[in-house]
């Protein structure tokens, strides 16, 4: 008897999205990326297209970061405090897809910064770089409230990605992105079902399917990775399978859940089973986003330019199969 | 058609002798109905009852045992393409790799670090798995001798040299070592080899069509502990076909591609070959075999394998009680938390990068997470107040403030009059406390 490749019949295939507006597009970058459009589990050539592939976009922070551990600071230090340049650094020298702006410094618990503070910062981001940017707000809802509609009409018509829409917060920022013209990130936590709701809440808010990227919480290597694994793997299922609430890409936060875990930054003195301290938060970053590649994510948020590349040229080596 | 276990219990001694491992037949039945044991470990089963169950009751994936004793691997007996559908037995092997090739001071050093190697995780130690001897210079029967010596891990003997592998059993055959490999040249004498020795053996094919023809041909020679190797050496072509066997073992019950797969980590440097294994743990090998020794790459792989390879179904946890983050005192701060370990170790990591030394006082909510565990009940003003009496933090601080969780600030009015303590809203999430930490505790405090 002779041996049949066991193929899956898919039914659908992931929501192609495009973020970015060029020119024409009413617009100023100068390159878009789109994503999505996949028609099998991750990479599986045999059974399925991957038109477009996952993309990266490096995070930059609008102030300058606590803590950050000298292997990662090393790369950032000459440009934190200045999100343009820090921006520019991200695109020109460590090749980021995607620009994903942080607005730490909103924290009410923080620097407390006004809505007219984030959205100057988010011109200057915007004139700074060409590529698709990712907004996100500093994670206090009622903070991020009250500058997302500034910080939207900061970038208006650009097509970026607003963060985040929750199940109990979506209404300000879908409005924002709404009149703005931006996509808007669902976020839920490591649950299918609320994922779903989110959907649901934010399409019936006037929302297209191609304007929403879901992200479900992320954990690093170590600290819960297995938890996004099987809620990407499942979300992917899902919308292979033909749920329309479940077909958006998908986007996974790295750097800043890598970098959290204790292996990445411990130095070699508190902990020297691990090994020497410059490589670890590297080496961890690149296997949390590898795990996240291969469970079907669409872009990944990562933070150290040596990483970024590790994992880029990954990508490369499953695309070209 | 699949058998339920009462199809099978039906049909089975029903004696509950234990003959099998398990103590009763009825559990034997169920395991068998989920493909986790093999008829062939009842031994009074009548033959019959063994043709009834033949085929529906065998487990999909062959579990293949390389080495003796303590130190023995077992690998396969998957039964699922999807960790989350139930989970992944039988964590993925790490196998070491040792060229014959390196003088032999340098060859058995590098053996005895891989055998040395070990991490401390979650309360458990976890290390590698095997020696991978590959022949790089026609001296595998001499070095195999050294190896078995030096080795406490069992060893996969590398090479497509009939002689030289045979040289190498015939001095380390005792201690079970994986056979690599039988290849469409060799096929004949090296699955002679892997029958006269008793030792499991890897089938490669160039392709998957070969391997599939070889890996009928052993079977059909009487050989049951196969290991599958495509000849995939990039990381496109190997998730593809890692894929394929698993998926047609699973679901088709291919029989031929009903064993665990071989993977190698290749990459133009250390990271790239960390992210070609982490590839392969997630996508199904049953051994990864790397050159890499270092331990920050090591760390990292055995940290996936363990994360992928844990059970969904029972979250891992600490116990109830009070833990400490670096030397506290009677000063320091007290962290209210649950005893879900991630939960727990995010708690533990995020106080830990504030620079402050604190104690986190750990309830016991079965495992799940603080917003999970408050709505089912079990992270309740009344568990919290009972720990804190309990747990014996009264005794080691002088002051009663506790930081509660942000997401459930709603308890703190009445855990404030249950414990008597008084309870400070701390960040929603646990990313927030060294900001928390630097700006609001010192205010909220009493």
């Amino acid at each position: 008897m002779p041996f049949t490749v066991p193929k899956e019949r898919w039914t659908a295939e992931v929501q192609t999205v495009t973020i970015g507006a060029t020119e024409a597009e009413g617009g100023t970058r100068t390159s878009t990326v789109t994503i999505g459009g996949d028609q099998s589990l991750p990479f599986l050539h045999f059974e399925g297209d991957t038109p477009y592939g996952p993309v990266i976009a490096v995070e930059i922070l609008d102030e300058a970061p606590q803590g950050w551990p000298e292997p990662l600071a090393e790369h950032y230090r000459d440009v934190w405090g200045d999100p343009a340049a820090w921006a520019q650094k991200a695109v020109e020298e460590f090749g980021a897809d995607m620009i994903c702006l942080r607005l730490a410094s909103a924290d009410p618990e923080g620097t407390d910064a006004s809505a007219d503070d984030c959205a100057t910062t988010i011109r200057s981001v915007v004139e700074a770089v060409g590529v698709p940017l990712i907004i996100w707000g500093c994670g206090n809802d009622d903070k991020d409230n009250e500058i997302m509609p500034f910080c939207s009409e900061a970038a208006a018509r650009e097509r970026c990605i607003l963060g985040s829409a929750t199940e109990g917060n979506y209404k300000t920022i879908c409005a924002s992105a709404l009149a703005d013209g931006h996509l808007v990130i669902n976020e839920s936590p490591l649950d299918i079902n609320i994922q779903k709701q989110v959907n649901i809440l934010v399409t019936d808010m006037g929302m297209k399917p191609e304007d929403i990227i879901m992200y479900q919480v992320t954990g690093g290597l170590g600290y819960g990775v297995e938890y996004a694994y099987s809620i990407l793997e499942r979300t992917r299922l899902a919308a292979l399978g033909g749920d329309r609430m479940l077909q958006m890409p998908m986007l996974s936060i790295v750097g800043s859940e890598a970098w959290r875990v204790k292996e990445a930054w411990q130095s070699e003195d508190e902990a020297p089973e691990w090994g020497p301290l410059e490589r670890r938060g590297i080496i961890w970053e690149a296997a949390t986003a590898t795990l996240f590649l291969h469970a079907g994510t669409n872009i990944l948020v990562m933070w150290h330019p040596q990483a970024v590349s590790h994992v880029r040229h990954h990508v490369a080596g499953l695309l070209s199969g | 058609m699949a058998l339920t276990a009462m199809d099978i219990y039906k049909v089975l001694p029903q004696t509950n002798c234990g003959d099998c491992g398990v103590p009763t037949c009825l559990a034997f039945a169920m395991k068998l109905a989920q493909g986790q044991a093999s008829l062939d470990a009842c031994p009074h089963v009548t033959d019959e009852a063994a043709q009834a169950l033949s085929g529906s009751a065998a487990p999909p994936m062959k579990t293949v045992t390389i080495g003796t004793g303590e130190k023995a691997l077992e690998i396969g007996g998957q039964t699922v393409l999807f960790r989350h559908e139930e989970t992944f037995y039988h964590p993925c092997g790490i196998a070491i790799q040792v060229n014959t090739s390196l003088p032999q001071d340098e060859m058995t050093e590098r053996i005895a670090t891989a055998c040395a190697m070990a991490f401390d995780r979650v309360g458990m130690t976890f290390g590698l798995d095997l020696i991978a001897l590959c022949d790089d210079d026609g001296s595998l029967a001499q070095k195999a001798a050294v190896a078995a010596e030096v080795s406490s891990l069992p060893l996969v003997l590398m090479s497509d040299d009939v002689a030289a592998m045979k040289g190498a059993l015939e001095v380390c055959a005792g201690g079970r070592p994986l056979i690599c490999a039988a290849t469409a040249a060799n096929f004949e004498e090296m699955t002679s080899l892997a029958k006269q020795f008793n030792c499991p053996l890897v089938i490669r094919g160039e392709n998957l069509e070969q391997l599939y023809e070889l890996s009928e041909q052993a079977i059909d020679a009487g050989l049951e502990d196969l290991v599958m190797d495509s000849s995939a050496r990039d990381i496109s072509s190997a998730l593809q076909d890692q894929t394929i066997i698993r998926r047609a073992a699973i679901k088709d019950k291919v029989k031929a591609f009903g064993f665990p797969t071989l993977g190698f980590a290749v990459g133009d440097d250390e990271i790239g070959k960390i992210t070609s294994g982490c590839e392969l743990i997630a996508k199904y090998a049953g051994i990864l075999v790397t050159d890499l020794i270092t331990r920050d790459a090591l760390l990292s792989l055995v940290t996936a394998r363990l994360n992928i390879y844990t059970d969904p179904q029972k979250p891992i946890q600490v116990e109830s009680g009070v833990y400490e983050v670096g030397e506290p005192d009677a000063s320091s701060p007290v962290l209210i938390t649950t005893n879900f370990s991630l939960t727990y170790y995010t708690v533990e990591a995020d106080t830990s990068a504030s620079d402050r030394a604190a104690w986190i006082v750990v309830v016991d909510t079965e495992g799940t997470s603080v917003l999970t565990a408050w709505a089912a009940e079990d992270f309740t003003t009344e568990t919290i107040a009972k720990t804190i009496r309990e747990c014996g933090i009264e005794d080691k601080v002088e002051h009663r403030n506790a930081v509660i969780p942000g997401g459930v600030a709603v308890l703190s009015g009445e855990l404030e009059e249950e414990s008597g303590w008084h309870i400070v809203v701390g960040p929603r999430e646990s990313a927030g406390i060294p900001a928390f930490f630097k700006t609001k505790y010192a205010e909220r405090i009493a």
